[in-house]
């Protein structure tokens, strides 16, 4: 592509340290964004150390990063601190044709979503069987480890997920706080996050390697019973050893569940923050439950969709605390859009926070207004470039009908039952961007009780 | 009038709610390929495809209506 003629992208102001913006990164990211945008329009430039950073914006470049082929832009260079939580080899995403045969063959697909929606039923079941009267729970704690159960019940299977406890879902919680922005630096630096992160990376393995070693010294089981992990075991080297080592396998199924993990934790916890912050929501959110009389048993996919307000609550959330705030690519070859030039090796990022509060797609941005999904408003369908909490095109996250569906089973169930209200003042619900992987800050707890109700 | 299904090939990622919702007009490979089987479905299947469109999770259909010359 030629590319003289073209304007480069202006540079952001601060980040005047050795390593330009990272510091702000690592504390303020989305202040950071925020004035890239008020300063430099739809396409504007940070510093992270030696590499410059070439943020877009707004409904035309949006739409422009996230079309643009992998020959243009690349997400396999352009998320470093992943590599030490996946392990060398395990891949943070493939190219688009590659996901769509995982998708496939990852149980994600449309006909595999009726049974996945009863097993995420089964074990909300089962995490709230242990509240008897009132109480309180971390919602950070809370969703976490209901979400390890559930993500890895459907994605690898319900006989691997009987064997993990609590202690998979703590070790879990210091990989994903292992994702500090010093990784564009070094990814192996001497901090207390990246020290957690390979301690419990290692833990993970061991856990995984005492599955496997008990599982190889029981008679196989049964063909229905068959798991994700049988499956990996069962597959020799040409000499008849394992193919897979524990570590490999560990590796594989962190990345499996990596994606939607801490984001469909933190939106289930932001959804209830955001309901109990509005009770007129809320009210209309129970009120749409209550006349479908969901049960347990008989959660189908089809009683799921008739939630619109729930979903609208759901989408809100996500739309004022999207999980992942920037997604990033590398330019492949020197690039232009609207008038900019791109030069080969920077890296481009699309920024979520920012996108999903442009007052122009949505009006009275920084407020929670689920009505804004509603025929006929349907801001999300109406802005597909700039509603982006799941990011688009290509790489748009291929988890997110599964996702919502699961969101949507979580709260039929917990609000059926269960009325919660916040135990902390509403402003100190706040989300903790240290990391690049976004968690809720703690403390934030919330008090249950069962509901009385009418049967 | 008569209406022709439209797909964005950038945004399909072959989830298969389409095939599920109509598979008369709609196929998708066990590689995620999606197959449109009639581009101009008749009218009596243009409820099922308005669900397949609603319900793609990437929004990756649409339905173009055509008037028809005289």
């Amino acid at each position: 592509m030629t590319t003289t003629g073209l304007r480069e992208p202006g540079q952001v102001s601060g980040g005047e340290a050795e390593t330009g913006h990272l510091e702000e990164l690592r504390t303020d990211p989305i202040g950071l964004m925020q004035r890239v945008r008020a300063e430099c329009g739809d396409v504007g430039e940070f510093r992270l150390a030696d590499r410059q950073v070439v943020l877009v914006s707004g409904a035309e470049a949006n739409e422009w990063f996230f079309r643009a082929p992998e020959e243009d832009l690349d997400q396999a260079e352009a998320y470093p601190f992943m590599t030490p939580i996946f392990g060398e080899g395990v891949v943070f995403d493939a190219p688009p044709e590659r996901r769509r045969e995982m998708l496939h063959n990852q149980a994600l697909r449309d006909k595999f979503m009726r049974g996945h929606a009863a097993t995420i039923a089964n074990e909300v079941d089962e995490m709230v069987d242990m509240w008897d009267g009132p109480g309180e729970i971390d919602l950070l704690d809370w969703f976490a480890e209901l979400t390890i159960y559930t993500s890895s019940s459907c994605l690898i299977g319900r006989r691997f997920r009987e064997q993990l406890d609590g202690s998979f879902a703590a070790l879990y919680h210091d990989l994903e706080q292992g994702t500090d922005a010093l990784a564009y630096v070094d990814a192996y630096a001497p901090i207390e996050s990246f020290r957690r992160r390979d301690e419990a990376r290692r833990g993970l393995v061991a856990l995984v390697q005492g599955i496997m070693e008990r599982r190889a010294a029981e008679p196989p089981p049964a063909d229905d019973d068959r798991d994700l992990l049988d499956v990996l075991m069962s597959i020799p080297n040409d000499d008849g050893t394992p193919h897979f080592s524990a570590d490999t396998v560990t590796g594989m199924f962190i990345s499996m569940m990596f994606a939607g993990h801490h984001t469909t934790s933190g939106t289930a916890a932001w959804t209830l923050i955001e309901l109990l912050r509005h009770p007129d929501e809320l009210a209309a959110v129970v009120a749409e439950l209550d006349a479908l009389e969901v049960s347990a048993e008989e959660l189908s996919y089809q009683a799921l969709r008739s939630m619109p307000r729930l979903e609208a609550a759901i989408k809100e959330a996500l739309r004022l605390h999207p999980p992942l705030i920037l997604v990033l690519r590398v330019a492949k070859q020197d690039l232009e859009v609207e008038g900019y030039r791109i030069a080969a090796g920077k890296l481009v990022g699309a920024s979520l926070s920012v996108s999903n509060r442009l007052p122009d797609a949505f009006p009275d941005p920084d407020a929670f207004v689920p009505e804004r999904y509603l025929e006929p408003r349907a801001e999300d369908l109406a802005n597909p470039w700039n509603w982006i909490p799941f990011g688009a095109g290509r790489h748009r996250c291929v988890g997110a009908a599964f996702a919502m569906m699961q969101l949507k089973a979580i709260f039929s169930l917990l609000l059926r039952d269960w009325t919660f209200e916040l135990a902390q003042p509403s402003d100190t619900y706040r989300n903790d961007h240290s990391k690049m992987v976004v968690q809720l800050a703690q403390p934030c707890v919330a008090r249950y009780r069962r509901r009385e109700r009418a049967r | 009038m008569t209406y022709r299904v439209v797909v964005d090939r950038d945004l399909c990622q072959g989830h298969g709610v389409c095939e599920v919702e109509a598979p008369e007009v709609f196929s998708v490979s066990k590689k995620g390929e999606l197959t449109v089987l009639d581009e101009a479905p008749p009218e009596a299947r243009r409820a099922k495809v308005e669900l397949a469109v609603q319900y793609c999770p990437t929004h990756a259909l649409r339905i173009e209506d055509q008037i028809e010359e005289a």
